[in-house]
């Protein structure tokens, strides 16, 4: 079995709770032992990070410090802002020896920057065939919207595998599952980040922007693997729809739930009941698909028979 | 008497300030073998001159010495008045006394001194001098332009007008190249059919130029004044001396949808087909992926369906049996005028940096509205597939806002190519000034990073296209566009109001990269040339010599060896002509002595010589050796560039480099 050390980071344990219990038992079907780093603390996103560049590097810094006391070269960070915290300061480091020494005096324990930060879609690409055969109930017909906002393609060489400005790993996951991947436009907008409220209204503009485009291109669901890009266009999304023609709405779903429902989960296992924006509608869809499937596949069959 | 003799230089007070020359004279004098050692305040004036003739004559001397500037600044001069005074150039000799003492040192005694080692060293050398003489080779006068754009067009006709035979190779079935496929030419805006359809028909008439269109040089041997050349003449499938050019085979043939390379896939051809009316020559090619009958021989099948065309055709002149011709030619000099292709973005990587998807922001291929400059060229011109309006792929209406994009590709070392493509900048204000002429409550938008309009009349004619055609430049770069409705969206940067842009157009023109030609390198290969960081085509000299390559007789044309517009592609073109005609101007091609020679007795026939060159002069001969017979070495003193590779890599000690034979080497040093 192989083993990965996880940094979770605060949203799984509170706003992005169905991220972890999506994500946990898909791990655990592709055999991937997750450990979940002891003692971890903040990755130092949104405030850290704009207050004093020392403090956003120390702060990643102490868990990856763990990370290697633990023995693992390779932590998974499914969050895309802790995700990019780590992944900066380990470049910072390896780039600035002064700082990497500045940090290691502050952590006051042995540490090498050793340690390899890998985000959710680079992750689940390099498990693409894995995910592939594990599929048993294909998503044939759905149509998702795969929106990557900043975090998981930028800043270029940082998050390094995908092409930042035309990326594609997502696409490639969702279409493992056998549901369609719409084109559309929208895919590297920004949801307004951290400012969900400090400028709510900047916030619903943006976020209306990108719903309405995954809607026109006839998305039945947008596929996120951030928990702050979630929280803004599921949280938000009744307030988009506010002072004009409500229009239906679309759910918003970690790309840990998508594969989960391809592998035969159930939505409530998968947190899928836990969202703002209600699931119901695709899930009744999907289990129409599931239920149609082996039906036409018996029909071909005595189809076949008689022919 | 015999002897040599020292003529010692003061180059006025170059040599004579810090070295005193009446003592090196002096000094020299008692050295054994020296009969005759003078010193002169200018030895290459020509009083300076005189005094070494009447030395030579009244003393009868073996080899000279003359001590003076480099070898690089005067050798010429002196070995010609040696020739002049009768003796063999090559038994004269330069001791570098001024760059190489004078101007490097301040005591006077030392370099004195320094002087004359420098000189007896010399004369130590020259006395193992053999008297050598000019290599003299015949030339074929009669040069081989490969490819068929405007460039290739003026370098023949350029060389056939001074009255020697061209070979025209052209690869596809029409010449013409890009330029037969432009709209409007900046900055004069005269049509380009116009101006390049005449000379296409010259081409064709011209008595002394021979066209091979459809044809590829597969290979090119052999050196300077003397190449050989092999061409493949693709089949026509129509026999060329019967066809008449009448075009019944073009209406009859019931393949009539296969998109149009010539105008960029817009319009449509018959699967046989000409790319373009003026087409030169006017022959029809069949297209053997299109034709009914060759797809039918392709799946095995015994029936010949079809046949449209041979009965359209009055003369007999098609031809499904014809196959591919392999010719050869002599040839004494090549003109490479292979052109360029436009970066076709998201679609092929530059192979610098292949790590990069490249450029699939701009959409090009999926959103049909965005285009690059070739395809507004066919839609701006009058024999183009819309008939010269500027009508949108996608829906056929006339588009109201227009961007136009430069520097697509260009001047970006992160992801495309470094360098600028050059002509982007001129042609973007030309179809930005089209299209306000043709559509004329249209809007054309342009994104710049800066306007480079370097030339005649170019810096006016962008003027012009802001301020009379009202095109509105925008400084600042796309960062990406995607369908809104029926519109491009654009996203962009003011960077002059600080502001951000977004613009929905009609329509998108992306002005991207001039690439090399993506088989250039093997082209390069074959005829071994090099190409540059880029894949374009390296020249001996960027400044001094553009036009030539580190291969003699094989010469530079045009956006092959780096992006150029029509006014430098054609004036590349006649520098080339002028280059040609210059060689076989003359009677026999003379190259200096200075090439290795092989001692075939002693080589053992290794051959690391051979595989050390790279020149390729090396060849394999057989030696009659006491009855027995083996393969030795032997270099081909008309491609050997007297590097002296071969001479150190020889392990028998069988190759030596005339002029630098150890023996003259070791002298040297024993004499210092």
């Amino acid at each position: 079995m192989k083993r990965v050390g996880f940094y979770p980071g605060c949203t799984f344990r509170s706003t992005a709770k169905e991220y972890d219990m999506s994500l946990l038992p898909v791990l655990e079907r592709l055999g991937i032992e997750v450990v979940e780093l002891p003692d971890w603390s903040c990755c130092g996103a949104t405030s850290a990070h704009v207050t004093q560049e020392l403090l956003s590097v120390a702060l990643p810094a102490r868990n990856l410090a763990i990370a290697e006391a633990q023995g693992f070269d390779t932590i998974l960070a499914p969050c895309a802002a802790c995700f990019s915290r780590l992944a900066v300061a380990q470049r910072k480091m390896a780039e600035r020896p002064a700082l990497a020494q500045r940090v290691q005096e502050i952590l006051d324990r042995p540490f090498g920057n050793s340690v390899k930060v890998i985000n959710i879609t680079d992750f689940l690409i390099s498990h693409l065939t894995e995910i592939g055969a594990s599929v048993t109930t294909p998503l044939q017909g759905m149509k998702l919207a795969c929106y990557y906002g900043c975090l998981l393609v930028r800043p270029h060489g940082v998050a390094h595998s995908d092409d930042p400005e035309v990326p594609t790993s997502m696409e490639r996951i969702v279409a493992a599952t056998k549901a369609t991947p719409v084109k559309w436009n929208m895919a590297l907008e920004c949801c307004g980040g951290g400012m969900s409220f400090a400028r709510t209204g900047s916030v619903i503009r943006l976020g209306r922007a990108i719903v309405d485009d995954a809607r026109a291109a006839g998305a039945q669901a947008l596929v996120v693997g951030c928990p702050m890009c979630h929280n803004n266009l599921d949280l938000r999304q009744k307030a988009m729809e506010k002072g004009r023609e409500t229009k239906p709405p679309i759910p918003i779903l970690f790309i840990s739930q998508v594969v989960g429902l391809a592998m035969g989960m159930a939505p409530k296992s998968l947190g899928a009941n836990l969202h703002f924006v209600s699931t119901r509608d695709f899930m009744e869809t999907l289990a129409r698909l599931d239920r149609a499937l082996p039906e036409t596949a018996t029909h071909k069959a005595t189809n076949k028979e008689v022919g | 008497m015999g002897g040599v003799g020292v003529f010692v230089c003061h180059c006025g007070e170059n040599i004579g300030k810090s070295v005193d020359c009446v003592r090196v004279a002096e000094a020299l004098r008692q050295h054994p073998g020296v009969s005759h050692a003078v010193d002169y305040k200018y030895m290459c004036s020509e009083p300076g001159q005189a005094l070494m003739r009447q030395a030579i004559q009244e003393k009868g001397l073996d080899a000279v010495v003359v001590a003076a500037c480099s070898p690089h600044m005067h050798e010429k001069t002196f070995r010609k008045a040696m020739a002049a005074a009768g003796m063999n150039p090559f038994l004269c000799e330069m001791a570098n006394i001024r760059e190489h003492c004078s101007w490097i040192h301040d005591d006077r005694e030392e370099a004195t001194q320094k002087a004359i080692a420098l000189t007896t060293s010399t004369v130590e050398r020259v006395r193992h001098n053999r008297a050598l003489e000019t290599i003299r080779i015949p030339i074929e006068r009669r040069a081989l332009v490969i490819g068929g754009g405007v460039a290739g067009i003026q370098a023949a006709l350029d060389i056939a007008e001074a009255g020697y035979e061209v070979l025209l190779v052209e690869r596809q079935p029409s010449i013409g190249g890009h330029m037969s496929a432009l709209s409007e030419t900046f900055p004069t805006l005269d049509c380009s059919q116009c101006i390049l359809t005449p000379r296409m028909v010259e081409v064709a008439q011209h008595p002394k130029i021979r066209l091979l269109a459809y044809a590829e040089v597969e290979e090119l041997s052999g050196y300077v004044g003397n190449f050989v050349a092999t061409i493949r003449r693709k089949a026509r499938s129509v026999i060329a001396e019967r066809c008449n050019g009448c075009g019944a085979c073009l209406e009859r043939c019931p393949v009539k949808k296969i998109p149009n390379e010539f105008e960029q896939g817009m319009g449509k051809r018959s699967a046989i087909y000409v790319p373009f009316p003026q087409a030169v020559p006017n022959i029809p090619t069949i297209d053997r992926e299109g034709c009914l009958r060759f797809k039918a021989r392709a799946r095995g099948s015994t029936k010949e369906p079809c046949g449209k065309c041979v009965e359209a055709c009055g003369r007999d002149a098609i031809d499904f049996d014809q196959s591919d011709e392999i010719i050869t030619e002599k040839i004494g000099a090549v003109v490479v005028a292979t052109g360029y292709e436009l970066y076709r973005i998201a679609q092929d990587q530059p192979p610098e940096s292949p790590q990069l998807q490249g450029y699939g922001e701009y959409g090009y291929g999926e959103v049909p509205d965005v285009i690059d400059g070739l395809h507004f060229e066919r839609l701006a011109s009058a024999s183009g597939p819309t008939g010269g309006k500027i009508l949108r792929p996608s829906d056929g209406r006339e588009p109201k806002t227009v961007a136009f994009l430069q520097c697509i590709g260009s001047r970006d070392p992160a992801k495309g190519m470094a360098y600028c493509s050059k002509i982007c900048c001129m042609y973007v204000a030309k179809h930005a000034t089209l299209y306000a002429h043709k559509v004329h409550d249209g809007q054309p938008v342009v994104f710049y990073m800066d306007v480079r309009a370097g030339g005649k009349g170019y810096e006016e004619f962008v003027r012009r296209t802001i301020v009379e055609d009202r095109a509105q430049y925008i400084r600042g770069r796309v960062s990406r566009l995607y369908r809104a409705g029926d519109k491009v969206r654009l996203h962009a940067f003011d960077t002059l109001s600080a502001e951000p842009v977004i613009l929905d157009a009609d329509m998108v023109v992306l002005a991207t990269a001039v690439r090399p030609r993506s088989d250039a390198r093997a082209l390069a290969q074959r005829l071994q040339i090099s190409t540059d960081e880029n894949g374009f085509f390296r020249e001996a000299h960027p400044k001094l010599r553009p036009v030539e390559t580190n291969t003699a007789g094989v010469f530079l044309a045009g956006a092959c060896q780096a992006p150029r517009d029509i006014p430098d592609s054609v004036a590349m073109a006649s520098a080339v002509a002028g280059k040609v005609v210059g060689l076989f101007a003359k009677e026999m091609l003379e190259r200096e002595p200075i090439v290795a020679m092989v001692q075939a007795q002693l080589c053992i026939g290794c051959f690391n010589c051979e595989r050390a060159c790279p020149y390729g002069a090396i060849e394999h001969v057989t030696l009659d050796d006491h009855g027995a017979t083996r393969e030795v070495a032997r270099v081909n003193p008309g491609k050997c560039m007297g590097c002296g590779t071969c001479q150190a890599i020889c392990r028998s000690k069988c190759v030596e480099l005339e002029g630098y034979t150890d023996e003259q080497i070791f002298a040297a040093i024993m004499g210092l």
